[in-house]
């Protein structure tokens, strides 16, 4: 197969699956195979979307479902960083947070909803808790174990060219824990909408999970089908920039590479 | 200077500083760069142990400046715990290490210390491997240094991208930017193939002449020993068992006579405890006389 070829493939093979669903799906609704009433055509979802484009409704929703997922994600991930990073970094550190965060993290955070929506009501701040709450626990995990796991003869080294504190962490113990880091960031990534999603269903007035309830209210099943597909394109996008993280922050790691030389 | 100064905080100024930043470190430079006489190191009653274990027990060691020194023993004898030691990487539970008559700990930015394995930074590109550590300008030095080692055009591969023996160099010239005055390589060849190994001979013996630093270099060769140094030490039951001067002039051809005889007598010192096949228990451990 000539490189060129090679490419093409790589690029447009993994959509086939999907097309040949969708097709698939299309003509299931179409030729009265599944009631309408259950599941919208594709194309009917597609015409949803842009009704709601139209009129503003979706981008509003969507842009307020980002702000929440950026901003408790932000929150959350320096949480996680910052006490994984203590805990991974000092012995003090590790006895006085890790079992008592590693007890927290047991409970599942989405049942605390009915608590988080007695403190804060069902405003902004309930919301970014959760989330923050949600992706806190797999950053801190993963920076505590990439830490753990730096090579002890990288560290005699460093130490041995004069390297302490700061310059010792900067140069040596951060880079050495991002991949550890990375994978705690992709799988909080995909945490985050989970807990958006669940939350905005619950209590909300506004974002993409209150735009699937209040459809629901009305038997919009294109809708809420529009919902759906927008949380797996979100979350297709969150996907791809913790791998655009991993291939510029990994470069040096052959694996992350991505095949090309240098 | 101590290690921690070797971080400056200069690295983060503002450009407008950067001038009379960097004409300090420049001082710094060429205050270094003229060739320095190589440590005269003493050791005396040197001791270290884990636990239980008497790794080194009373050692006295002279190396006087400039000597190229190999140090064998069987594996487990306390070789890389002495060069961490003098290296200050362990500390001592007795006995005194000085470099010119002064505490060593005096001296850790004169000592650099090579490992068996590379131990480059993974995540950084060959030429900031070698200028770990270091501020101010260090690209042209740090470019000169890889020079030195034949890897110029390496400087800016990840050491994933790099063999064995290159990345070995690359230790070589992450330790020589340093211009240290005592050189400390432990097994530094230990894991390469013949033909590198002997690339690397030429090498560090080149190195060790246009520097003229101390080099104390341990290894499970004896040929290699006999070949590279000046004097060769048999480290056995935490003391200095052998301490053999090797008079031959160089450039030694590998498998002359005269390094065959040698090579065959520290053999037999190294393993002389008991038969070859190590069985202790052999009432006929051969043993012979100490010189
Ligand atoms: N940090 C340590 N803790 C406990 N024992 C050690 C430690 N470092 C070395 N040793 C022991 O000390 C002895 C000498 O080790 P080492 O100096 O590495 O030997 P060599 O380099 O000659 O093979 C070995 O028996 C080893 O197990
Ligand atoms: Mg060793």
């Amino acid at each position: 197969m000539s490189p060129a070829r090679r490419r093409t493939l790589d690029r447009w093979l993994p959509w086939l699956v999907p097309l040949l669903i969708v097709l698939f799906w299309q003509w299931l609704v179409s030729d009265g195979w599944i009631a309408s009433r259950l599941l919208p055509t594709p194309l009917s979802v597609l015409e949803a979307g842009w009704r709601l484009s139209a009129s503003g409704e979706l981008p509003h929703h969507l842009l307020i479902s980002f702000q929440r997922a950026a901003l408790g994600f932000l929150i959350g991930a320096s949480i996680g960083l910052l006490l994984g990073t203590l805990s991974g970094l000092s012995w003090w550190g590790e006895k006085l947070l890790d079992s008592s965060v590693q007890m927290v993290r047991n409970v599942p955070h989405l049942a605390l909803i009915p608590m988080v929506i007695l403190w804060f009501g069902i405003d902004e701040t309930a919301k970014i808790f959760l989330v923050a709450l949600g992706t806190a626990f797999p950053i801190y995990l993963n920076t505590f174990h990439g830490i753990r796991g730096i090579d002890a003869d990288l560290m005699e080294m460093a130490r041995s060219y004069g390297l302490s504190g700061r310059a010792l962490f900067t140069h040596v113990v951060l880079p050495g824990a991002m991949p550890s880091i990375l994978v705690g960031v992709r799988y909080s990534l995909g945490l985050m909408w989970l807990t958006l999603i669940v939350a905005e269903t619950i209590s909300a007035s506004s974002g993409i999970g209150y735009l699937a309830m209040n459809a629901r209210e009305f038997l919009q099943t294109d809708v809420v089908v529009l919902t759906i597909v927008l949380y797996a394109i979100l979350g297709k996008l969150a996907d791809e920039s913790a791998r655009f993280l991993e291939r510029r922050w990994l470069r040096w790691n052959p694996a992350y590479r991505g095949g090309q030389v240098q | 200077m101590s290690p921690s100064t070797l971080f400056h905080p200069r690295d983060g100024f503002p450009e407008p500083h950067a001038e009379t930043h960097d004409s300090a470190i420049y001082r710094e430079i060429s205050a270094t760069s003229r060739p320095r006489a190589g440590s005269h190191l003493k050791l005396e009653g040197i001791a270290k142990r884990f636990g239980k274990l008497a790794v080194l027990d009373r050692l006295d060691l002279e190396i006087p400046g400039g000597q190229l020194v190999a140090i064998v023993g069987r594996s487990g004898c306390g070789k890389s715990t002495l060069l961490k030691l003098i290296a200050g990487l362990e500390t001592l539970d007795s006995g005194q290490l000085s470099a010119d008559d002064q505490p060593l700990s005096a001296h850790r930015d004169d000592t650099r210390l090579m490992f068996q394995e590379a131990r480059l930074l993974p995540w950084k590109r060959v030429i900031d491997n070698v200028a770990l550590g270091l501020a101010g300008d260090w690209r042209p030095r740090a470019l000169e240094a890889l020079r030195e080692v034949g890897l110029g055009d390496k400087a800016a591969m990840w050491p994933a991208q790099l063999s064995g023996g290159q990345r070995q160099r690359v230790a070589l010239a992450r330790a020589l930017i340093h211009q240290p005055r005592l050189l400390l390589l432990d097994e530094p060849l230990g894991a390469l193939d013949a033909l590198t190994r002997l690339e690397m001979h030429a090498l560090i013996e080149k190195l060790w002449q246009r520097h003229a630093f101390t080099l104390l270099l341990v290894t499970h060769d004896v040929a290699e020993a006999v070949q590279l140094a000046d004097r060769v030490i048999v480290l056995e039951d935490g003391r200095i068992g052998l301490d053999l001067t090797i008079p031959l002039p160089r450039p030694r051809q590998p498998a002359s006579p005269g390094v065959s005889a040698l090579e065959t007598r520290i053999l037999h010192r190294v393993l002389g405890r008991s038969e070859p096949d190590g069985d202790e228990a052999s009432p006929h451990a051969s043993r012979p006389p100490t010189p």
